[in-house]
């Protein structure tokens, strides 16, 4: 694995790994990011991956935080409860 | 899962787009969901509700992924300490230099769990495999949200 090989060469200044091995790497990387299927096959920077990775991971995170306060705000709801207990329950069987 | 014991469409489809890794995300998450609803008094406060939720976002993100990635590991040793969930983390170790490895990968490191310790190759890596999964949870969370308020 390019990993395990990453770490035993990491201290060395001829790395073992490639860059196309990175270059693969940061396309996989690309085609989780929102607009993949817009860019298509289209080669972008490795900064502009990183930096839009970034940007992506803090809205995801963002996102988290924002569902769970509108979920304790909708499970506050006492006519929501009975609903939602059948709703869930469903949703587990 | 069978999915001809329910009467409405919406939630034969909710069903169909779980499988897998999924399915055990939301079966933990919805788990998590129902104990916090059955748990809350008037005594409980919204912030610690919301604490609880968000941490059961991270939990089920965690056990879906289990023991197989570099991240979820990270996550569920910070989970189980008990620790503050926090992103982005302060780095407490300088990580090594390799090529391609730039200021940007530091401050990618510190939004990955786990991230401080990978090197370059594997950040990308985890990286890809932790967006996957924050993107299903979220799109979970939002299923559940419009299941709810319907």
């Amino acid at each position: 694995m390019s990993s395990r090989r990453a770490r035993s060469r990491q201290s060395t200044s001829s790395s073992r790994i490639t860059d196309e091995q990175i270059n693969d790497l940061v396309s996989k990387l690309q085609a989780v990011l929102p607009e993949a299927h817009i860019r298509g096959a289209e080669r972008v920077s490795a900064a502009k991956v990183l930096q839009e990775t970034c940007n992506y991971i803090r809205s995801l995170h963002r996102e988290v935080d924002d569902l769970s306060e509108r979920l304790t705000e909708l499970l506050a709801t006492t006519e929501a409860s009975s609903a939602q207990a059948a709703i869930i329950r469903s949703l587990l069987m | 899962m069978e999915s001809k014991s329910y009467t409405t469409g919406s939630r034969d489809n909710a069903n169909r787009n779980l499988e897998g890794s999924k399915t055990l995300m939301a079966s933990h998450f919805l788990r998590a969901l129902f104990r916090i609803q059955q748990t809350s008094t008037t005594r409980s406060s919204f912030a610690g509700r919301r604490r609880r939720i968000r941490r059961a976002a991270y939990a089920s993100m965690a056990y879906s992924a289990g023991t197989r990635r570099a991240w979820s590991r990270a996550l569920l040793r910070k989970l189980r300490s008990r620790a503050r969930l926090r992103f982005p983390r302060r780095l407490s170790r300088a990580a090594r230099p390799q090529r391609g490895d730039t200021d940007q990968a530091q401050v990618l490191r510190k939004l990955v769990p786990g991230g401080p310790g990978m090197d370059y190759c594997k950040l990308l890596e985890e990286t890809a495999d932790y967006i996957r999964c924050l993107t299903t949870q979220v799109r979970l969370m939002q299923t559940v949200m419009d299941s709810i308020s319907s």
